[in-house]
C-alpha cells in the first residue's frame, strides 16, 4: 500500500540537504577559516593547567589553623616521551631504572597522550633542581599540588583533610580529574567549593620542538585562575588547645558554643589526631594505621558518639513538667535512697529531704524526678500514657534531640528520642505506661544524645528557651558570613519563665551548700550553672557527663564535656568543663591545683583500679 | 518461491561495503585516538581498539546468525522482543549502575552493556509490526495512541535514567509515521510539541502560555475567521486577567499568577469554542484542541521537570541542552574539537598523525567525539567521505525500503533510516559546533560495544528483510 510514496523523496532530500550543509561547515572550519588551520609546520598547542592555591583557614581571632606549603607531582606524557638521559633523572629523583619503567608503563596504562602523575609529591629540594633541567626530559613536567600545614597541631578533627580524588568524585563532578585533591572530611569538605577556587587554563602555541612559542589566538581560550577564599571558624585556638591538652589523659568530647550565636568555640575528640600526620604521600598509610587502633581516633566523637544524656537530662524533665502545668517550682518530695512503686527500685544518694524542684536539680535526686516523670506521664489532661508521651516527645526533640542539627560540618549524627510506636511494638499498644520507660526520667534508657546535642541544649538552657543551629563558619574572604539558617533563633516548646527555676538548680548545683553535687566547678568571682550526669554504660565503667554555662545571667559559653569510662560526672568531667570556662573567659587559668588534678588524672585513676 | 539458494545474491551487497567502509574507518581512528605511532598491538585488549576489535567480531557472528534464522522470525517475535526490552529498561533503572550522571548500564564482568542502544532496534520492530498489522489505519485515534505508545515507552524510561540524547532519538519515529501516511495536521502538531518540549526547558512557564494563546489569536484571523470574532475572543482573555489583576495589586493575594494566566485563557478559550460552535468553522476547532494540548503539554513537561527529577539530573539536562554554561565541560570540548578539526585542513595530518597533545581535553574523543580524530587526521576530504558515505547509506536504504513488497519490511528499514539521520545529524553536527551537546555516538564508527551491536543488528536485520524481499508476492 504506497499511498503516500511521493513521501519517500521528502527523506532523500532531507539526507542530502544535511549532507550538503555538513560538507560546507567542513569547508569553512578547515579550508576557509585561517584560525583554524594550522601550518605546514604542524604547530600545535599545550595546554597548561594552573592551579589555585587553596584558602587558608583562620580561628576567630585570626590566628592561622591551615596553610599550604609547596609541593611537585612529576608528572607525564607518554606520547612525548623521547630519547633522553634516564640516569641522570634516575639518579635525581632517586629511583632505579626498573622502577623508572614500571612507573612509565603504568602511565602507559592510563593513558599515552593525558598527563597522569608519575612520581607524587617530591621533596621540595629535588623539586627546585628538577625544575631548573626539565628542559632535558621531554613528556616530564612538574605540577604543583596543595599540601596543607598545620602551625598548630590542633583540631584534626573539626579541619579534616585534603587527599586525592577518587573515581566517584571525578565522575559526579566534572571540574576535578585524576590527581586533583579535595577535602575529604571535616572543615575542608564541608567549604569545599569555597576553599578550592577555580582552575586556570593557558593554551600555548608550540612548534615541532615542542618548545612554546606563545600564546594561542591570543590567549581566547585561556581561563583565568581563581584563588581559593579564606575562611575564618570560629573556633578559638586557644580553647581548643587548652582543652584537648586537658582531655589529654581521656577518651570523650567537650563542645563549647556561645549561646548568643550558636558559634562553636570548641570541639575536641580525643583521642586526638595530630593534623601534621593526615598531609603528603603517607596519608593512605597513615589512615590505615588510625583506622585499625581501638580507641578510633579518626572517629569524631563530638558529632558521632551517641550517649545515653544521664542526669543531665533531669533539667528537661523539669521544664517539661513546668511546661505541662503537672509540677509547680513548690512541688516537693519525700526521698528515702530511692523511688519505690510496685517492685520497681531507683537508687537514690544521701541528701537533705524533703527537696523542692531547684533542690531536686541541686541535689539531682532521682526520686524526684521519678516523680516528676510519673506525673508528665499520667497527666490527667490526656487520654492515656499515650497521648502525655507524645507531648513530652514534642517537648523533647524542640531542643534538637533525635534529628541532625544541621551543622556547616559532615557526619553528624542523630542520636535517638524513641517514639510511641517503638514501645508499641515492644510491648503492644496500651501495654505500656510511665513505669515501663522509667529510666528515662534520669535520661537513662533507649535514650541517645551526642555531645554537640548536649552542648546544644545547654545553650537553649542558657538562652532560657531558644538555640541558633551551631555552625563553624565565620567568616569568607574577610567578609561576615552568616548563612540564614545560622542567625536563625529556633524556639523550643518551653515558655522563657519556666527556664528561671532550673537554671536556679544548676547554679545552686555548682554554687550551693553541701549535697550540690558539681561544687568542685566552682570559680570565684563567676557564677556557674551546671548539672552532672552519669551515663550508663552496658559494656564497662559508666560515662562521665557535665553540662555547664556561664555567667549565669549574660552567658558567654556554654559547654557539654563527656569522658568515657570515669563514672560519676562530678570527678573529671566537672574539673575540666570549669577549667575551659575558666580558661575562656578570664584567659588565664589560677587554680592550678586542679589543672594538676585533671592532667594526672589517668594515673589516679590507674591505681584506684587497681 | 523457493529463492532460498540465491540468498547470496539477493543481499545488497553495495550496503554491506558501506557498512564495512565506515565500521573499519570507525575502527582505525579508535585505534589512532588511544594510540602513539607504532606502538600497542590490536590485540591489547585492554586497550579500546582491542576492545572495539573484539567487537567487530562479535558483529560478524551476529549477522551470520541473522541470515541463518528464517525472515518471518523478525515480525513473528517484534512483540515479544519489544517486551523483552521494556523489562530490561526497567531493570536497568534498579539494577544499573550509574555512570557520567545517568543510571543506564549493565555491568557484567568486565563488559558494560547499555539497553537504551538495543531499545531503539526493538521499538523498530515493534511499530513496524504495529503499522503493517492488518487493517491498520493511522488515520483513527486508536491507532494513533498505540503507535505513540509504543514509541513513548522505552523514551520515557529513558528519560528518567535521565539519558536525554539517547530519549531525544525516538522522536526520529515520527518520521516513520509520517511516511506511512501520518495526517499532515498532526504532523505539525507534532513539531511544535517538541518546539514546545525544548521552550518549556528554557523559558518560565508563565511567559510562554500566553505567547501560545497570542500565537493562537494571530492563526485564528489568518483562518479567515472575522476580526471582531478574534477581537472578542482577545477580550474574553484580557478583561478577567484585567479583573484579577486588578485585584491582587489592591492588595488581594486570591491566587498566583500563573492561576490568573490559566483562567484567562480558559476564559477566552470557552468563547472561542461558541463562535466555532456558531460559525461551524473546523479550522477553529482544530485550533483550540491544538492550543489545548499545548498548554497541557507546557504544564507536564514543566511539572515533570520541576517536580520528579532531582537536582543533579536537571542540570544535566540544562547543560546538554546548553542551557547552563559549563565552561570546564561541554562547552569547552566542542571548541576543542573544532580547533581538532580546523587544525586538520584540507588533506589532513594522516592516520596517527593528529597532534598529540591537543585533544586530552576532549574526553570522549572515541566515543561521541570520534569525528574529530578523522577531522584532524583526514583533513576535509576524509570528514567529507564519511559525511558522504552517510547520505550514500541513507538515500540506498531509502531506495531498498521502497522496493519491499512486504509493509512491514518497509517500516522496519525507514525505522532505521529515521534513527541513523538523527544520530548523524546530531552527532556530527555537534561535533562540528551546529547542534548543542548532546551525547549520542556516531553510529558505526564510535567506541562502544553497545552501539556498535546495535546498530549492526538494526542494518542487517532489514538487509536479511531484503534479500527475501522476492519471497513473498503481493
Ligand atoms: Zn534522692
Amino acid at each position: 500500500m504506497k499511498y503516500f510514496d511521493n513521501r519517500k523523496y521528502v527523506f532523500i532530500a532531507i539526507a542530502i540537504i544535511i549532507g550538503l550543509v555538513f560538507i560546507t561547515k567542513l569547508f569553512l572550519l578547515q579550508v576557509v577559516e585561517r584560525s583554524y588551520k594550522v601550518s605546514a609546520e604542524n604547530n600545535s598547542q599545550r595546554h597548561v593547567v594552573t592551579y589555585p592555591s587553596r584558602g587558608l583557614i583562620y580561628d576567630r581571632n585570626g590566628e592561622l589553623l591551615v596553610s599550604n606549603q609547596a609541593a611537585y607531582d612529576v608528572m607525564v606524557s607518554p606520547v612525548n616521551v623521547s630519547e633522553f638521559d634516564t640516569t641522570e633523572f634516575c639518579s635525581l629523583l632517586g629511583i632505579g631504572r626498573d622502577n623508572f619503567l614500571e612507573r612509565l608503563n603504568r602511565a602507559k596504562n592510563y593513558s599515552w597522550r593525558i598527563n597522569s602523575v608519575f612520581m607524587k609529591q617530591v621533596e621540595f629540594k629535588i623539586a627546585a633542581v628538577l625544575h631548573e633541567k626539565m628542559y632535558k626530559f621531554p613528556g616530564f613536567t612538574l605540577q604543583s599540588r596543595p599540601l596543607r600545614t598545620y602551625p598548630r597541631p590542633i583540631a584534626s578533627h573539626v579541619l579534616g583533610y585534603i587527599g586525592e580524588v577518587n573515581e566517584k568524585n571525578i565522575q559526579s563532578d566534572d571540574y576535578y580529574s585524576a590527581g586533583d585533591y579535595i577535602g575529604v572530611i571535616g572543615i575542608e569538605k564541608s567549604y569545599e567549593e569555597v576553599l578550592r577556587g577555580e582552575k586556570g587554563l593557558k593554551v600555548y602555541l608550540k612548534d615541532v620542538h615542542n618548545r612554546i612559542i606563545g600564546p594561542y589566538e591570543e590567549g581566547k581560550y585561556d581561563m583565568p585562575v581563581k584563588v581559593g577564599r579564606d575562611i575564618a571558624i570560629s573556633l578559638d585556638a586557644e580553647i581548643q588547645e587548652y582543652a584537648e591538652t586537658l582531655m589529654q589523659p581521656f577518651i570523650g568530647s567537650v563542645v563549647a558554643i556561645e549561646p548568643s550565636s550558636g558559634e562553636i568555640l570548641t570541639m575536641v575528640s580525643a583521642p586526638t589526631v595530630n593534623p601534621n600526620l593526615l598531609i603528603g604521600r603517607n596519608l593512605g598509610s597513615t589512615i590505615k594505621k588510625l583506622s585499625a587502633d581501638t580507641l578510633n581516633p579518626l572517629f569524631n566523637r563530638a558529632v558521632m558518639a551517641q550517649y545515653p544524656p544521664g542526669s543531665t537530662f533531669k533539667t528537661i524533665n523539669a521544664l517539661v513538667g513546668l511546661q505541662e502545668g503537672v509540677i509547680t517550682t513548690e512541688t516537693s518530695y519525700y526521698c528515702d535512697y530511692g523511688f519505690y512503686y510496685r517492685g520497681i527500685h531507683v537508687g537514690c544518694h544521701n541528701h537533705e529531704t524533703p527537696l523542692d524542684l531547684i533542690g531536686g536539680i541541686q541535689n539531682s535526686c532521682n526520686t524526684y524526678f521519678c516523680n516528676v516523670f510519673r506525673r508528665i506521664m499520667e497527666n490527667p489532661g490526656y487520654e492515656n500514657t499515650e497521648e502525655s508521651f507524645n507531648h513530652w516527645r514534642d517537648h523533647v526533640t524542640s531542643f534538637g534531640f533525635g534529628e541532625k542539627l544541621g551543622l556547616d560540618f559532615a557526619s553528624e549524627l542523630k542520636g535517638n528520642i524513641p517514639t510511641a510506636s517503638y514501645y508499641d511494638r515492644y510491648y503492644s499498644k496500651g501495654h505500656w505506661n510511665f513505669l515501663t520507660i522509667l529510666s528515662m526520667a534520669i535520661g537513662q534508657g533507649e535514650l541517645l544524645i551526642t555531645p554537640i546535642q548536649m552542648a546544644n541544649m545547654t545553650a537553649t538552657i542558657a538562652n532560657r528557651g531558644y538555640y541558633i543551629t551551631p555552625h563553624l563558619i565565620k567568616k569568607i574572604d574577610g567578609q561576615d558570613h552568616i548563612d540564614e539558617e545560622f542567625v536563625r533563633r529556633n524556639f523550643t516548646t518551653i515558655d522563657s519563665s519556666n527556664f528561671v527555676p532550673v537554671v536556679d538548680g544548676m547554679d545552686l548545683a555548682v554554687n550551693g551548700g553541701p549535697g550540690s553535687t558539681a561544687r568542685i566547678a566552682r570559680i570565684r568571682d563567676i557564677t556557674v550553672c551546671g548539672k552532672t550526669g552519669t551515663a550508663e554504660n552496658p559494656h564497662g565503667e559508666d560515662h562521665s557527663i557535665f553540662i555547664a554555662f556561664a555567667p549565669k545571667d549574660d552567658p558567654k559559653i556554654a559547654l557539654a564535656v563527656y569522658v568515657e569510662n570515669e563514672g560519676f560526672g562530678g570527678t573529671w568531667a566537672a574539673p575540666i568543663a570549669s577549667l575551659v570556662i575558666e580558661k575562656y573567659l578570664t584567659g588565664e587559668v589560677k587554680r592550678t591545683w586542679l589543672e594538676n588534678y585533671v592532667r594526672n588524672g589517668n594515673t589516679n585513676d590507674e591505681e584506684t583500679e587497681e | 518461491m523457493t529463492r532460498r539458494d540465491n540468498i547470496l545474491l539477493n543481499i545488497d551487497w553495495f550496503t554491506v561495503f558501506l557498512w564495512v567502509a565506515l565500521v573499519v574507518f570507525g575502527w582505525m581512528n579508535i585505534y589512532s585516538a588511544n594510540i602513539m605511532k607504532g606502538d600497542g598491538t590490536v590485540m591489547d585488549f585492554s586497550q579500546r581498539y582491542g576492545k572495539q576489535f573484539i567487537w567487530l567480531l562479535v558483529s560478524i557472528i551476529l549477522i551470520l546468525i541473522i541470515f541463518l534464522l528464517d525472515a518471518k522470525f523478525f515480525p513473528f517475535f517484534a512483540y515479544l522482543l519489544y517486551g523483552i526490552t521494556i523489562v530490561t529498561l526497567l531493570a536497568v533503572l534498579v539494577f544499573g549502575k550509574e555512570i557520567n550522571g545517568a543510571k543506564s548500564w549493565f555491568v557484567i564482568g568486565g563488559f558494560q552493556f547499555q539497553p537504551s542502544e538495543f531499545a531503539k532496534l526493538f521499538t523498530a520492530l515493534a511499530l513496524a509490526r504495529l503499522l503493517s498489522s492488518y487493517g491498520f489505519v493511522l488515520k483513527n485515534f486508536k491507532s494513533l495512541v498505540l503507535a505513540g505508545s509504543i514509541i513513548l515507552a522505552p523514551a520515557l524510561l529513558i528519560m528518567v535514567q535521565p539519558d536525554l540524547g539517547s530519549m531525544m532519538v525516538y522522536f526520529a519515529f515520527i518520521f516513520v509515521l509520517y511516511r506511512e501516511g501520518f495526517p499532515q495536521n498532526l504532523m505539525v502538531l507534532g513539531s511544535i510539541l517538541i518546539i514546545l518540549f525544548v521552550i518549556t526547558l528554557l523559558v518560565e512557564k508563565i511567559y510562554i502560555l500566553p505567547v501560545i494563546w497570542i500565537i493562537a489569536l494571530i492563526v485564528i484571523k489568518l483562518f479567515k475567521v472575522p476580526l471582531k470574532s478574534v477581537l472578542y475572543i482577545f477580550a474574553a482573555g484580557i478583561l478577567p486577567a484585567g479583573i484579577l489583576v486588578f485585584f491582587m495589586q489592591s492588595g488581594q493575594q486570591v491566587m498566583g499568577y500563573e492561576s490568573v494566566i490559566l483562567i484567562s485563557i480558559a476564559a477566552s478559550l470557552l468563547f472561542a469554542l461558541i463562535i466555532a460552535i456558531r460559525l461551524r468553522n473546523n479550522n477553529l476547532y482544530k485550533i483550540i484542541a491544538g492550543m489545548v494540548i499545548s498548554i497541557l503539554f507546557v504544564i507536564s513537561v514543566d511539572y515533570a521537570i520541576n517536580n520528579t527529577l532531582k537536582e543533579h539530573q536537571k542540570q544535566r539536562i540544562y547543560v546538554t541542552l546548553g542551557i547552563e554554561d559549563d565552561p570546564q565541560g561541554v562547552g569547552y570540548n566542542v571548541n576543542q574539537s573544532k580547533i581538532a578539526i580546523g587544525s586538520g585542513g584540507f588533506s589532513g595530518k594522516g592516520f596517527l598523525n593528529g597532534t598529540q597533545t591537543k585533544l586530552q581535553f576532549v574526553p570522549e574523543q572515541s566515543t561521541d567525539f570520534i569525528f574529530c580524530t578523522v577531522g584532524e587526521e583526514w583533513g576535509f576530504i576524509g570528514a567529507s567521505a564519511v559525511v558522504i558515505l552517510f547520505v550514500l547509506m541513507i538515500v540506498r536504504l531509502v531506495i531498498l525500503s521502497e522496493r519491499q513488497r512486504s509493509d512491514f519490511s518497509r517500516i522496519y528499514g525507514y525505522g532505521f533510516i529515521s534513527v541513523l539521520i538523527v544520530h548523524f545529524t546530531v552527532n556530527v553536527g555537534m561535533t562540528i559546533g551546529l547542534f548543542p551537546v548532546i551525547g549520542i555516538p556516531l553510529p558505526f564508527f564510535s567506541y562502544g560495544g553497545s552501539s556498535l551491536l546495535a546498530f549492526t543488528l538494526f542494518l542487517f536485520i532489514f538487509l536479511k528483510l531484503d534479500s527475501n524481499r522476492k519471497e513473498l508476492l503481493r
